[in-house]
């Protein structure tokens, strides 16, 4: 599959602003911040769940915990793809039951990932609530998966592929719209 | 990336990077082994075949568990079985069991090669739980996951293996595996069970009748169980054995101060294992159960989980063999 680059949507700048602007909007719409918990979605979701707990830190000097999830045991797709998926370890290090879940990831495109990581979380206890983080929202749900909090909301079309590039997995720092070509 | 997996008939036929993948994929199901709620939906609506041609409880049990925690549903034939005893074939018993449409047949047997027949038969893949005294690849792979979680690595380690090596399908694969990574060799045990050709199998295996010299650099010690229902008669008294080979916790000093000791299982108390040593702090014999789990369920991850719906995917699967 060869992809041809657009346009970037997002700046290194425009991402750590980004990033900053939602770690705000989380203290302000949680009513109370005792019980929230930051999980990252495998791959990208990681580190941007880190970085909002630092600036979280930032603002009030909140600790809020982060944990990392693995959802390749929950896709719904697993018979379509032929590679052999490599797993990873989930890390969560605090139970889940009666937590306040904020559900990190890069890009919220159909919402199967969500769905799976839902049914990851729920295997491991009972959050008193879930709510997603994402950087993108690319549109084109194909369930009623909704973000709380969006760094920015960008029309695409099925062609386009959102990347988003961060130094702690990509060594560059952009989000781009890229396109397929035949 | 390894290269994709078929079946799964030897530790032989695998490479270094194949073995370092399976190990790599069993890692999260053993975090999962401590979750509150052990139910995946990763299989749902796949059946994993479990035909034990030869008597089995722990291996049985394992699959069967790992099938079921990946939220597959299993078939069970069982040694017992009266259809064995009718006198149908191997070939025509495992082609009833495919008509039937399981995702992958898990096959214990007591003929060397069964599986690789098998398999060559069939679309599905096939997994050996076990061939005659040829292999045991998932015992194998579990070892070597418990040498590496608890030494940090399985490479370039002194091997010790005691006991009946001639018969034993697990010190095959132990050889194969261990010695993919640079692992060195003992085996010990009465002469009559410890044939010439075994240094044929590696640059660095030897062999020993003297437990004491055996030991001696040992960074892991696995002890094999005394197979009685293989011999046709005891070929050394049960007294003897112990004298000479019963890993006692005085033995057990001669190897490395930080040595492991595994065991396949199940172990007799007071014949090829002294209870001190079993119960102590260098067993690592229930680790090893709890990592059979996750291993397990990784190979039937690896093995069932994707491609059945892929354009191309499977195809003539076993054309190769």
């Amino acid at each position: 599959m060869r992809v041809v680059e657009k346009t970037q949507l997002m700046s290194a700048t425009e991402i750590e602003r980004t990033l900053q602007r939602l770690a705000h909007e989380i203290v302000e719409k949680s009513g109370g911040t005792a019980n929230l918990a930051l999980i990252g979605i495998r791959r990208r979701g990681v580190p941007l769940a880190q970085r909002i707990a630092r600036a979280m830190h930032g603002i009030e000097n909140l600790e809020v915990p982060v944990g990392t999830l693995d959802i390749t045991l929950y896709r719904d797709d697993l018979s379509k793809i032929a590679s052999q998926p490599v797993l990873h370890s989930s890390e969560i290090a605090f139970p889940m039951d009666d937590k306040d879940v904020l559900l990190v990831d890069d890009v919220l495109y159909t919402g199967r990932t969500a769905r799976a990581a839902m049914n990851g979380l729920f295997d491991l206890g009972r959050p008193s609530r879930v709510r997603m983080v994402v950087l993108i929202d690319r549109g084109h749900r194909e369930l009623p998966i909704e973000a709380s909090f969006v760094g920015r909301s960008v029309q695409t079309s099925d062609r386009e592929i959102v990347e988003v590039r961060l130094q702690e997995t990509d060594k560059e720092e952009r989000v781009m719209l890229v396109e397929r070509v035949e | 990336m390894a290269e994709r997996l078929r079946d799964l008939l030897s530790i032989e036929e695998l490479t270094a990077e194949q073995i370092a993948f399976l190990l790599d994929e069993s890692k999260p199901f053993q975090e999962f082994q401590r979750y509150p709620l052990k139910k995946l939906a990763t299989l749902r609506g796949k059946t994993v075949g479990l035909a034990f041609f030869e008597a089995s409880t722990r291996t049985r049990i394992s699959f069967a568990t790992a099938a079921s925690r990946l939220g597959a549903d299993t078939m069970n034939l069982q040694a017992e079985s009266s259809s064995l005893k009718k006198g149908e074939s191997l070939l025509d018993t495992a082609r009833t069991l495919d008509a039937m449409k399981p995702d992958c047949i898990v096959m214990r047997h007591s003929s060397s090669g069964a599986a690789d027949f098998v398999a060559r038969h069939l679309e599905i893949p096939v997994i050996n739980a076990g061939d005659g005294t040829h292999e045991h690849p998932t015992q194998a792979l579990l070892d070597a996951l418990t040498i590496r979680d608890r030494r940090g690595t399985m490479e370039n380690l002194n091997i010790t293996i005691i006991g009946d090596i001639l018969h034993s399908r697990v010190a095959r694969s132990n050889l194969h595996l261990l010695g993919k990574f640079g692992c060195r060799f003992t085996l010990c045990g009465p002469p009559m069970w410890l044939p010439r050709e075994f240094e044929c199998l590696g640059k660095h295996v030897r062999r020993s009748s003297r437990i004491e010299e055996a030991l001696e650099g040992a960074d892991v010690v696995i002890v094999l169980r005394v197979q009685q229902e293989r011999l046709h008669e005891p070929a050394l008294p049960l007294d003897e054995y112990i004298l000479l080979y019963q890993l006692t916790p005085q033995r057990l000093k001669i190897a490395r101060p930080d040595a492991l000791v595994l065991h396949p299982g199940p172990m007799i108390r007071g014949l090829e294992i002294d209870p001190a040593v079993a119960d102590g702090p260098q067993s690592c014999i229930l680790e090893q159960v709890t990592n059979g789990l996750a291993v397990r369920m990784a190979v039937l991850f690896v093995m069932v989980a994707t491609g059945s719906e892929a354009e191309d995917a499977r195809g003539s699967a076993h054309a190769a063999h």
